[in-house]
C-alpha cells in the first residue's frame, strides 16, 4: 500500500466540500441581488446588478447603492459572523448545541448597549454603543465558560446559558423599568426585537470593524478546533495552547456579536442553525465548518430579511423575531436528537 | 539508571486542588525501553504521565533528551511526546485517517486534507503498524471499542516522537486486543522509542515491560525488571494481594491471586 491510500481518498471529500461552498456563495450573491431589489420600488436582480455597477437609471442607482446596500451588507456580515460564532463555539466546546444566543451573548450585548442609551452616555450612532455591547458580550461568554469549566457537559452549558440570558434580560428590563422617558423605552423595546430596517452606511461603519476583527480571530483558530476534537488534554499534547484558544474564541465571539447587536439589536439562532445545516454537506471537521457556516449564516439572515419584507402584515415584522420563530423549533428538534446525551447529564 | 537517559525527572511534586498527588518522584528512563507504570487506583499514575508530558504544572525538574521541559515551547514539546490519554475520546464523527493525521499536528500538518508527502508517509506507517488501513475512511464513532483504540494508538504513533506516553491503552479491550496493543507498543519500543504505559494489568506489565515503576500514594516505591519491581513483597505492600508467579515460553507470568 502506498501514500496515495492516505492522500487520494481525501481529494474526493475536498471536491465535495468545495462544490458545496461554491454553491453556497452563489446562493448568497443571488439573495443579495433579491434583497437589493425588494422595497417600495421593486427591481429585478438584473436591474440591481446593473445599478450596482454604475449602470441603469440614476434613481435605481440611488435606491440600490445608497438606500438598500447598507441593509444588505449588514445582513450579509451579521449573518456571517453569527454563523461563524456558532461554529466556533461548537468547535471549542465540542458540542453541537453551543451557540451565542443560547449562551446569552446577544442578550448581554443588548444589555450593554441599552445601558449606554438609557444613561444618555452616547447617541445611538457612536462607537460607545458597540464597545459597551462587546464588553457585555465578553463578560457573558467569559462567565459562562468559567462556570462550565474545562470539560463542560451539555447540561451545565445549557443551564448556565439560560441563567446568563435570563439575567441579561432582567437587567435590560430593569433599565427600561427605571427609565423615565417613555419614548426611549419604546425605542429600546423595538430595537431589542432585532431589525435591519433603515440602516445607513454609518451603521455599516460602526459594525464592520468589530465584525471583521472578530471573524479574523475566530478563523485563525480553525486548525486548533480540529485538534480539539480529541479533547483538551490531547490537543494540548499536540501543541495547542488551549488557554489562548479559549481567549481568542471568547474575544472573537464578543467582538462579532457585540458589533452586530449594537446596530441591529438581538438576532438569535442563526449561530445555532447554520453549522447544523452545513454538517451533512461538509462533514463534521470543526475547522472546515467555519467558512461554510459563515456563508450559511449570511444566506439565512439575507433570506429572513427578504421574508420580513415580503410577508404581508399590518405592521412590519422584525427580522430578529422571525429568526427566533424559526430557530426555536429547530432547537427543540436538536434537543430531541441529542436527548440521550442530555438525559445522561454529561455529554 | 544510565547516564544516557532520554527522560529524567527529579523531585517531581504535583498539587491538584490543594492535595499533594505526587510527592517527590525522581526517575531516569532510557530510549528503547517499554516501561510499565503500575499502582493502585489514586496512586498518581495518570498525574505522573501528565506531568512528564508537561500537560500539568509540576515542581521539580524534567528533562527530555537533555533539554529542560520547561524551556521548550509548546510545539517543540509536542514533537517529543506521543500522548495517548484514557478513553480514546473523539468528539466528532471524523474519518479514522483524519484522526491519525492529527498526530502530525506538531509537525505543522494542521490540515489532514493537505498532508506533505513526508507527513502522509508517517500517517501511513502508523496506520499500517496497528493495522487500521482497512477502516481508514470510516468514522471513528462507528468503530468498535477495539478498533477505536487502535486508531487512537495510531494517532499517537504518527507523531513519531521519541517518547510515547500511553494511559491505560488496554482498558476495556478484550484479551486479544489487549495483547495486540501491548505487542504494538513493544514493537515501537524496539525501534528505539521510550514507551511508558500506565496499566492495571500486572500480567501484561510483567510480560511486555523492560521496567516496572510502582507508585503508591504519590511515591515511587519500587522499580526494576518486572521480576524485581513486582516482587512478592511489593505485591503484598502496595497491592495487598498475593500472586501466582511462573515462567511460560521464557516470559514472566504474574497472575494476581488472593487478597491478604
Amino acid at each position: 500500500m502506498s501514500v496515495e491510500a492516505v492522500t487520494l481518498t481525501n481529494e474526493e471529500a475536498a471536491r465535495r466540500r468545495i462544490g458545496a461552498t461554491a454553491a453556497l456563495a452563489a446562493l448568497m450573491v443571488f439573495l443579495m441581488l433579491i434583497s437589493l431589489g425588494i422595497g417600495p420600488v421593486r427591481l429585478s436582480p438584473l436591474a440591481v446588478a446593473e445599478a450596482l455597477f454604475g449602470g441603469g437609471s440614476e434613481v435605481a442607482q440611488v435606491i440600490v447603492r445608497e438606500i438598500r446596500l447598507p441593509r444588505t451588507l449588514l445582513a450579509l456580515a451579521i449573518g456571517a459572523i453569527l454563523g461563524l460564532s456558532g461554529a466556533s463555539l461548537q468547535g471549542l466546546l465540542r458540542n453541537p448545541l453551543a451557540s451565542p444566543s443560547l449562551f446569552g451573548a446577544p442578550q448581554s450585548a443588548a444589555f450593554g448597549a441599552v445601558l449606554v442609551i438609557a444613561l444618555g452616555l452616547a447617541d445611538v450612532r457612536s462607537y460607545a454603543l458597540p464597545v459597551a455591547a462587546i464588553i457585555a458580550a465578553f463578560a457573558s461568554v467569559f462567565v459562562l465558560l468559567s462556570i462550565a469549566g474545562r470539560n463542560a457537559g451539555l447540561l451545565i452549558l445549557i443551564l448556565s446559558g439560560l441563567a446568563i440570558s435570563s439575567f441579561a434580560g432582567a437587567a435590560t428590563a430593569l433599565v427600561m423599568n427605571l427609565s423615565s422617558n417613555p419614548f426611549l423605552v419604546l425605542e429600546i423595546a423595538f430595537w431589542l426585537l432585532g431589525s435591519l430596517e433603515d440602516r445607513s452606511f454609518q451603521h455599516v461603519m460602526l459594525a464592520f470593524p468589530f465584525i471583521i476583527a472578530g471573524a479574523i480571530m475566530l478563523f485563525s483558530q480553525r486548525h486548533a478546533f480540529r485538534a480539539l476534537s480529541l479533547g483538551e488534554e490531547t490537543a494540548q499534547s499536540l501543541g495547542v495552547d488551549v488557554g489562548r484558544l479559549r481567549l481568542f474564541v471568547i474575544s472573537g465571539v464578543a467582538l462579532g456579536v457585540g458589533g452586530a447587536v449594537a446596530v441591529t439589536g438581538t438576532i438569535g439562532f442563526i449561530g445555532l442553525v447554520a453549522p447544523h445545516l452545513m454538517r451533512p454537506l461538509i462533514g463534521h471537521d470543526p475547522g472546515r465548518l467555519l467558512v461554510p457556516s459563515a456563508f450559511a449564516g449570511s444566506a439565512l439572515l439575507l433570506a429572513a430579511d427578504i421574508a420580513v419584507r415580503i410577508i404581508p402584515s399590518t405592521s412590519d415584522i422584525k427580522v430578529g423575531v422571525l429568526t427566533s420563530i424559526i430557530g426555536v423549533p429547530f432547537f427543540l428538534y436538536l434537543i430531541m436528537r441529542e436527548r440521550r446525551a442530555l438525559g445522561g447529564g454529561v455529554a | 539508571m544510565s547516564e544516557t537517559a532520554l527522560l529524567t525527572a527529579r523531585g517531581i511534586i504535583v498539587r491538584l486542588a490543594g492535595r499533594v498527588v505526587l510527592k517527590d518522584v525522581s526517575l531516569a528512563l532510557s530510549a528503547g525501553h517499554l516501561v510499565a507504570l503500575v499502582g493502585p487506583n489514586g496512586a498518581g499514575k495518570t498525574t505522573l504521565l501528565r506531568a512528564l508530558a508537561g500537560l500539568i504544572p509540576s515542581e521539580g525538574e524534567i528533562a527530555v533528551g537533555g533539554d529542560a521541559l520547561a524551556s521548550l515551547p509548546l510545539r517543540e514539546r509536542a514533537k517529543r511526546f506521543g500522548y495517548l490519554p484514557q478513553g480514546h475520546l473523539v468528539h466528532w464523527p471524523l474519518p479514522a485517517r483524519d484522526i491519525v493525521a492529527l498526530g502530525r499536528y506538531p509537525h505543522g500538518a494542521t490540515d489532514p486534507a493537505r498532508l506533505s508527502p513526508k507527513d502522509a508517509e508517517a500517517v501511513l506507517r502508523a496506520m499500517q503498524a496497528v493495522d487500521v488501513m482497512e477502516f481508514s475512511d470510516r468514522r471513528v464513532t462507528e468503530l468498535s471499542g477495539g478498533e477505536r483504540s487502535r486508531v487512537a494508538l495510531a494517532r499517537a504513533l504518527a507523531v513519531e516522537a521519541p517518547i510515547i506516553l500511553a494511559d491505560e491503552p488496554t482498558a476495556s479491550l478484550d484479551p486479544r486486543h489487549q495483547i495486540d496493543v501491548m505487542k504494538n507498543l513493544r514493537a515501537t519500543a524496539d525501534t528505539g522509542v521510550l514507551v511508558i504505559v500506565v496499566t492495571h494489568d500486572l500480567g501484561l506489565a510483567a510480560r511486555f515491560a523492560d521496567h516496572v515503576l510502582v507508585l503508591k500514594e504519590g511515591n515511587l516505591v519500587s522499580w526494576g525488571t518486572p521480576d524485581e519491581g513486582l516482587s512478592e513483597q511489593v505485591m503484598a505492600d502496595v497491592f495487598r494481594i498475593s500472586a501466582y508467579r511462573a515462567e511460560y515460553q521464557r516470559e514472566v507470568v504474574i497472575v494476581p491471586w488472593a487478597d491478604i
